[in-house]
């Protein structure tokens, strides 16, 4: 896969004083690539995920995202990247338009920019009809659309999706990955977390964090095939299972 | 109290029960039966009821219409009886996290007049390593110990009946693979479990589920009977651009549904598919390594077709 | 019977260790009515000392001089002596001085004039009055003025009831309902619900836990007033106990009213702290007297609690009147108490079984 690199990690720690919650880890994700980050609950995941995205900074180690380096870039970093998770993404007592509006000037975008943009957003996910709807009000299913465009609409280079889909029903869950094939496509490069493993096998390589450390990393075909194993399900529980740190 | 539940065929009987917020329909008539020592899966995504539904039959909550048959007890008539015999687990962590696991433990049974020591046989196969812990606060155990606990909490007077709401959602793949072999052991005990979530290959592990959305009861029935009843004509697709394909899958001829499933699409075939001539063109247009198989289809197919007929 | 009370033990037990464990919120509470006591009784003084006058007299006379030697001997004033007419504004601009008597001799009568400084209106205020009193109206029948029931006129004493009647809203109607409404919240309420507990058990193990504390609290206060700001001990002290637990009462209703009402932990601190602190704080008579308040705010203060309870222990406490003094208080706060119990109570029934349910 020779595709531009758009996040290179390399020895990356981060520990609370004596706990590493963050233990050495490298890794790279190309341009356009649909990349999954698996792990047990308290693996490291979501701390690994703040110091891509500037929230923290690492205890050692180096990092760029988007081309700026993740201690001395943060700054930079926020403006070239996106960022949906599960607990938060929209206003609900905003409309769905006002909801735009705010990502988009809150990314300092232009007033023509932000219309252009919401139209396309519209007109895209079919949701014309409910621009001045409150977002409690629209089915869930149309909110995680929704938070994803809201996310997306500065056209970043990456998007980091955390357990986007928790709890959504099935068909919904896959509407959502149609609309993260599409930005793949496009060449947003997509760093996602889930519990779901059958979306895992959507994924173009995944990357499954164990006690803080790098355990596997690979294209889910060559992870089934390394393990013997049918299904990303089955390869999850092998590799995460004598994991010391979860429970 | 142990007299009514050994002559009820039921643990559960839910008949056309709903519940309205206003103009929202949360439960819309729903009607199904929890036989007794059985582990019942309560199938479908968030919004869809079921904590409603849970919070009728912890009588937390009246129905505006129907009834809900807990134990042989009537939610609304009975409910000081459900509320002995029956073991709640909500939805979200719901312990004092300043109280150590001992201090939540023993408070608990107190709620129930009884010791912690005459039950602890019940939890201590549960507890396994949170057993070390018994003086840590409960707001310092990581999620897959919480969870333990809360269901230490649920069990600790030993209840005919538990009731579960979602106590694998935000837990990773092995703990939920950890809680459901608990649950396989509290069953062996003869206590009715009813459970929900809105993962669909959980429905495998239990006896009977009921598939739910939108307030709406679609199906109840054994995982394998309600996979066998498909009654669609199902295919496996995959290619090395996957996204290609499915967009392609989409315009082919007799081609009703398709989705993603794992590492490969489904595709629903109605007539006039031909699964030859399909490979055929999505060859020639271009996709290398096309194949397409038939393949049996399970919870989280017949989940799709449901929902989607609404 | 037992089983019930030994629920009961245990829900209390639970409360005192969620209060033991937070102990940052304990020791505000525990901490603030004492270090308040102590502020409002020795630092912050409403008391104007040391007032810094100048005379300008015109003629000497018996009288003028009588005044001057009055001033220099006042420990209320600093007298820095006699000034010409004309450096007065010059003396009080500068701030120099803050206050000038001008005598002048019209007829052989004394005539005077009082000039302040009057940027710290408060100041000013106190300083005319203070020096009103010194030159003593002027004519030969002096004023005699005599303060009663705090002849030394500590401010302190004023503030021991308005503290009083601010930290028991804080303690009852505050945490109460915080801590109902975040059982609410946390989903912990909905596993006491569907327990066999009682749901007026449940209410009660709240409640009796920050009454305990409340009375401690009270107990520290009293002891506090009658030694460290040498409030005079008297058989009313027992009054104020029990007119106390009356208005602790009250609070808790109000902290149990408010918890059937709304539910999230937020509204809850918003309803109490705006509700009913500030009012408390405002229009008590707790800082500003209620005399001095325009006839509206004067109407507004009748139905804030706090006012009777706080003249009522002024009555008891300072004045040291006997309880028939402050019938019309008690009997006010009473009908205030079963009123808000009743709507509580109300409340609590009519979503009793089914509490906090009508949430998805």
């Amino acid at each position: 896969m020779n595709r531009e690199t758009v996040i290179s990690v390399r020895n990356l720690t981060k520990k609370f004083g004596g706990f590493t919650a963050v233990d050495n880890i490298s890794f790279d994700v190309g341009k356009g690539e649909i990349f999954g980050f698996l792990g047990a609950n308290g693996a490291g995941k979501t701390t690994a995920m703040r110091m891509l995205c500037g929230l923290s900074y690492p205890t050692s180690g180096t990092g760029t995202v988007a081309g700026f380096d993740i201690t001395r870039k943060a700054e930079e970093i926020k403006r070239h990247i996106g960022y949906m998770s599960q607990k938060f993404s929209l206003y609900d007592q905003l409309t769905v338009r006002e909801n735009l509006r705010l990502f988009s000037t809150v990314y300092g975008m232009s007033d023509a920019a932000i219309k252009s943009k919401t139209g396309e957003i519209f007109a895209q996910l079919g949701m014309e009809n409910m621009a001045d709807t409150l977002v409690r009000d629209i089915p869930v299913g149309w909110k995680q659309k929704l938070a994803f465009s809201a996310a997306t609409m500065h056209d970043p280079d990456v998007v980091f999706l955390d357990e986007p889909t928790g709890g959504v029903d099935p068909v919904t869950r896959r509407k959502f990955w149609e609309l993260i094939y599409r930005a793949s496509s496009g060449g947003m490069t997509v760093f996602v977390t889930t519990h779901y493993l059958d979306e895992a096998e959507y994924c173009n390589r995944v990357l499954i964090m164990v006690d803080g450390c790098v355990r596997a990393l690979d294209t889910p075909a060559a992870l089934k095939e390394r393990f013997g194993m049918q299904t990303m399900d089955e390869v999850f529980r092998i590799v995460a299972k004598d994991a010391g740190r979860a429970d | 109290m142990k007299s009514l539940m050994e002559n009820q065929e039921n643990a559960i009987e839910v008949k056309g029960l709903t519940k309205l917020y206003g103009k929202t329909v949360a439960l819309d008539g729903i009607s199904f039966d929890v036989p007794r020592g059985g582990l019942f899966g309560l199938i479908g995504p968030d919004g869809a009821g079921k904590s409603t539904l849970y919070r009728i039959l912890t009588t937390l909550l009246r129905p505006d219409a129907g009834t809900a048959v807990v134990g042989g007890f009537d939610s609304v008539r009975d409910y000081r009886q459900i509320r002995a015999s029956v073991g709640y687990m909500p939805e979200r962590f719901s312990l004092y996290p300043d109280l150590t696991v001992n201090e939540n433990l023993q408070f608990f049974a107190s709620l129930f007049g009884v010791r912690v020591a005459d039950n602890y046989d019940l939890i201590a196969p549960i507890f396994g390593q949170l057993a070390r812990f018994p003086d840590r606060k409960a707001g310092a155990l990581s999620g897959g110990m919480k969870q333990k606990l809360a269901l230490g909490c649920a069990l600790i007077h030993r209840p005919h009946i538990l009731l579960l709401d979602e106590p694998t959602t935000g837990v990773d793949a092995v703990s939920r693979s950890e809680f459901w072999d608990m649950l396989a052991t509290l069953k062996e005990k003869s206590i009715t479990i009813l459970v929900s979530t809105s993962y669909m290959d959980e429905a495998q592990r239990c006896d009977r589920i009921a598939l739910i959305d939108r307030g709406k009861i679609l199906d109840v029935n054994t995982p394998a009977k309600l996979s066998a009843d498909l009654g669609e004509n199902l295919y496996a697709a995959s290619a090395t651009d996957m996204y290609p394909l499915l967009l392609a899958l989409r315009t082919m001829p007799g081609v009703k549904r398709c989705y993603t499933f794992g590492a490969t699409l489904h595709v629903v075939a109605g007539a006039g598919f031909d699964a030859r001539k399909t490979v055929d063109v999505l060859a020639a247009s271009g996709l290398r390594d096309v194949r397409l198989f038939p393949v049996k289809g399970d919870i989280e197919d017949l989940f799709i077709k449901l929902a989607g007929d609404e | 019977m037992f089983r019930t009370m030994s629920i009961f033990t245990s829900l209390i037990k639970k409360e005192t260790l969620h209060l033991l464990r937070d102990w940052r919120t304990l020791t505000v509470v525990l901490i603030m009515p004492v270090v308040l006591l102590l502020l409002f009784g020795f630092a912050i003084s409403t008391e104007v000392n040391d007032i810094r006058v100048v005379a300008v007299v015109d003629r000497h006379t018996d009288v003028s001089r009588l005044i001057m030697e009055r001033l220099r001997v006042n420990s209320y004033f600093t007298f820095k002596g006699e000034v010409p007419f004309n450096e007065v504004e010059g003396m009080l601009r500068r701030g120099e001085t803050d206050a000038a008597v001008v005598l002048r001799t019209d007829g052989g009568e004394i005539r005077s004039q009082i000039i302040t400084d009057a940027s710290n209106t408060n100041m000013a205020q106190t300083s005319v009055a203070y020096i009103e009193s010194v030159i003593g109206g002027g004519g030969d029948v002096p004023v005699i003025t005599s303060t009663l029931y705090n002849p030394q006129l500590k401010s302190a004493y004023n503030f021991v009831p308005g503290i009083m009647g601010m930290i028991f809203i804080l303690i009852c109607a505050m945490m109460t309902s915080v801590s109902i409404v975040s059982e609410k919240e946390t989903g912990t309420m909905d596993l006491l619900l569907v327990s066999p507990v009682r749901p007026r058990t449940i209410i009660l193990g709240k409640l009796v836990p920050y009454f305990i504390l409340s009375c401690i609290i009270l107990s520290a206060m009293l002891l506090l007033s009658y030694t460290v700001l040498g409030l005079p001990f008297s058989a009313s002290a027992l009054n104020v106990v029990w007119i106390t637990v009356l208005y602790i009462t009250f609070a808790l209703s109000l902290g149990m009213l408010v918890s059937t009402l709304v539910s999230t932990r937020v509204t809850a601190l918003i309803v109490s702290g705006v509700l009913f602190m500030l009012p408390v704080v405002m229009l008590s008579g707790m800082i500003f007297p209620i005399e001095n308040m325009p006839l509206p705010l004067q109407w507004l203060s009748c139905v804030i609690p706090a006012r009777w309870y706080i003249a009522a222990v002024r009555t008891l406490m300072i004045q040291q009147l006997p309880a028939s003094y402050v019938l019309q208080e008690v009997a006010i706060l009473l009908c205030m108490t079963v009123g808000v119990l009743a709507l509580a109570v109300r409340n609590f029934n009519s979503k009793g079984l089914f509490n906090n349910a009508e949430h998805p």
